[in-house]
């Protein structure tokens, strides 16, 4: 469902647009932003010009996304960091956030997982606006976020850490062996099966591994949405996989993903859609399959990419209205 | 199993090699399935530093044969039973360092706090209107654990180092105590007496023999129980548990140790024609203090958070800890402790006096939990490891006291097997973090 608002805002950002790409606001129910490739952000709304963020509907039908930003802006000081973001995240989908150093991933992450609180704009949590100021308040929705330093103790075991400040208490007790058996369940369901014991100190466990136990705690919380923060970036080869295939896993247990990440190798493997951050602003965004590595790179660096030029322009309206 | 590889492996590391750096870390009785597995992983977890009571064990076992063999009264029943008496005090006060060194802070003031508090229930006893001695106790255990708290929420809040802080606690502390001493005992000379009673009987009096077997034969059949429902219950559940022999030796190690200790204690130990018979009350209060704060470490969430503050603070506060709450709980707790340490002290020597000598207490204290396998960096050790270390510390006085060598040997002697200990404990962390 495109609104209204998405073709009223194109022609008065034309002028100003550093894309050539038809400008598509994220105010597309997800199932557009995803089936149509040709959607490329709109860089570049000011503050003010811009009628869109008071005037959008949330999309009311039923494959709403899961998460909705909304022109969210976020500065520190003088230097805006996030420009006019509007971007939708859809259920049980990967959708990958890439940007060179200084886009903006990990200000738009740490925004959605409540460490910041934006400046400007709106986020939809299953179309209802919700407001994150605390970490908190993101997990308690089921927005579980995976930093890259993975936030484990090393001298704790594996249950130990999957349960930490969550700890299920049975006579007094900590209940060791409820919490090992879920722990045990859980990693199984994300098929790790490499780990030999759920009682080994995660400081013995290899990279691919820990990344693995972090991940599988964020899964215990029954998190709806799994944000991965450069998952892959201090792994070798074969510990890349095993993270990939976790993705992988977690997107079949229904369960969104956003990974944030430099490696386009990994983001075109799992990603289903792709989002591109230049200096603060979502330049591009659209099904993974559309974009190939040049493309992106190009995306990163100049915001826009003459191999993208062939894409058809017009549709983007008028494909939405097919849904 | 490798013998090299220890800690996280480097990026695109060989299966093998994981495999075995996981062996070598795990416990051994998460993933051995015979006793000879058992002991091979065991072995390569001493590599690591990270092995349990028995190294320490075997070191104690190594002094007592040479102190023993320089000297045939140290195994006698009157010299045994004195050490534990000696053991005591150390061994509570290296318990109470035990809760802040697992933060990874420390607290040097509580060889102070411990005799202010004692002081206060020592002057709450004197005769003319004494107080029941609960609340006497009482009071001497909560003018420790309040000082101590309060040194805990500045370190946290005001984020200073804990070692400055306690240091001026120390201080403090020792003011504070020639300032009460001269109210409490104003013509004593900076001493004050523990009138007899219950307090001073902690050391003066004795479980009766009888008694004494009941008690031990229902400590380690309570143990041994309480051991065997786990694994069963483990078993049952699906998870593996240790093996039934290694179990079964625990036990059987736990009912020799037992059986000896009220051997020794039943042992008279009179002089002359006066008969002397019994477990001193002061042993079982420190195998009372270390199960009861073993089960608290082991056992509930607060242990639970202060490894894991020790262990990573950042995750620990990410994963919705109250840092502040748990340190000052843990701090608290440091203080409490030494309260109770300041107690059996004071019936030791039968008095409290202006001339203890705090500071040196304190790095006993931190000796002993350091020689028994706590690390000074956070997040690893165990409170039964304290009381085996302040065993050593008073083996290592009481020997060379023994053999008629004054202090100049004890201090040295000391010295060296805490920096033994020390280097064991950064040798260990540098390994498991940089291999």
């Amino acid at each position: 469902m495109t609104t209204p608002s998405a073709e009223g805002a194109r022609p008065a950002d034309a002028g100003r647009a550093s894309s050539p790409h038809p400008l598509v606001t994220g105010a597309t129910d997800g199932k557009d932003a995803m089936d149509t490739p040709d959607h490329t952000q709109d860089p570049a709304p000011q503050g003010g010009t811009d009628p869109q963020a008071s005037t959008e509907p949330p999309a009311s039908d039923g494959a709403q996304p899961l998460l909705r930003l909304v022109d969210v802006g976020k500065s520190f000081g003088p230097v805006r960091v996030l420009n006019h973001i509007t971007l939708d995240i859809p259920p049980g989908l990967v959708t990958a956030v890439v940007g060179d150093n200084g886009a903006g991933k990990s200000t738009l992450i740490k925004t959605i997982s409540g460490i910041y609180t934006q400046d400007e704009g709106q986020i939809l949590w299953q179309g209802r606006q919700v407001h994150l100021h605390t970490p908190k308040d993101a997990t308690d929705l089921g927005i579980a976020t995976v930093y890259q330093d993975l936030a484990l103790c090393d001298n704790l075991d594996i249950v130990a850490n999957m349960f930490l400040g969550r700890e299920e208490v049975k006579h007094f007790q900590l209940d060791e062996i409820g919490m090992e058996k879920a722990a045990r369940k859980t990693l199984a369901d994300l098929s790790v099966v490499t780990v030999r014991s759920v009682r080994q100190p995660v400081g013995s466990l290899s990279g691919g591994q820990r990344q693995a136990v972090a991940v599988a705690r964020a899964v215990m919380r029954e998190a709806k949405l799994v944000i991965l923060d450069e998952p892959t970036a201090a792994l070798g080869v074969t510990q890349t996989r095993v993270v990939l295939d976790l993705i992988k896993r977690l997107k079949s247990q229904n369960i969104a993903v956003i990974v944030i990440s430099h490696n386009l190798n990994d983001v075109q493997s799992v990603a289903d859609r792709i989002a591109v951050l230049r200096l603060g602003r979502l330049v591009a965004v659209g099904s993974a399959s559309q974009y190939d590595a040049e493309s992106i790179v190009d995306l990163m660096t100049t915001g826009t990419s003459k191999r993208l030029a062939a894409a058809p322009a017009e549709p983007s309206a008028g494909s939405s209205r097919e849904h | 199993m490798s013998t090299d590889v220890q800690g996280p492996p480097p990026e695109a590391t060989e299966p093998e090699e994981e495999t075995g750096s996981e062996v070598a870390l795990a416990a051994p009785e998460v993933i051995a399935n015979s006793l000879g597995e058992y002991a091979r992983i065991w072995l390569s977890r001493i590599r690591n530093g990270d092995s349990g009571a028995l190294p320490v064990i075997a070191g104690l076992i190594v002094i007592v044969i040479y102190f023993q063999v320089r000297s045939s009264l140290f195994l006698s029943a009157g010299n045994l039973v004195n050490l534990a008496g000696q053991a005591a005090w150390i061994a509570v006060l290296g318990m109470a360092e035990v809760f802040v060194l697992l933060l990874g802070e420390i607290d040097l003031s509580i060889g102070y706090t411990a005799p202010l508090g004692a002081t206060f229930t020592c002057w709450l006893l004197l005769p003319p209107h004494p107080a029941p001695w609960p609340l006497a106790v009482l009071v001497g255990l909560a003018v420790p654990a309040i000082f101590s708290g309060l040194e805990g929420l500045i370190v946290t809040r005001l984020r200073l180092p804990s070692f400055v802080v306690t240091l001026a606690g120390q201080l403090l502390a020792l003011g504070l105590l020639l300032e009460v001493m001269d109210s409490a005992a104003p013509s004593g000379g900076g001493t004050i007496r523990l009138y007899p009673g219950v307090l001073a009987d902690l050391y003066s009096s004795s479980v009766s023999p009888v008694a004494g077997w009941i008690v031990m034969a229902a400590a380690v059949a309570g143990a041994g129980a309480l051991f065997l429902v786990r694994d069963t219950r483990r078993r049952a559940s699906n998870l593996t548990a240790p093996p039934l022999s290694v179990t079964v030796l625990k036990i059987a190690a736990m009912a020799v140790a037992g059986v000896v200790v009220v051997l020794v204690g039943n042992t008279n130990r009179g002089v002359g024609f006066t008969v002397v018979r019994g477990v001193p009350w002061v042993v079982l209060v420190v195998v009372v203090v270390v199960f009861a704060w073993s089960v608290l470490l082991g056992r509930t969430r607060f242990g639970r958070y202060v490894y894991a503050i020790g262990g990573n603070a950042e995750a620990a506060r990410r994963a919705g800890i109250s840092l502040t709450r748990i340190r000052v709980l843990a701090f608290t707790l440091c203080g409490l402790t030494a309260g109770i340490m300041g107690i059996i002290y004071t019936s030791y020597l039968g008095s409290v006096s202006t001339g203890v000598q705090g500071g040196q207490l304190v790095l006993l204290a931190v000796a002993a939990g350091v020689i028994g396998g706590t690390s000074l960096f956070g997040g690893r050790g165990k409170m039964v490891g304290a009381v085996l270390g302040g065993l050593i510390v008073a083996v290592i006085y009481n020997g060379l006291e023994l053999l008629g060598l004054g202090a100049a040997p004890q201090y040295i002697w000391t010295a060296v097997v805490l920096l033994a200990a020390v280097t064991v404990d950064t040798l260990a962390r540098r390994r498991s973090s940089t291999a």
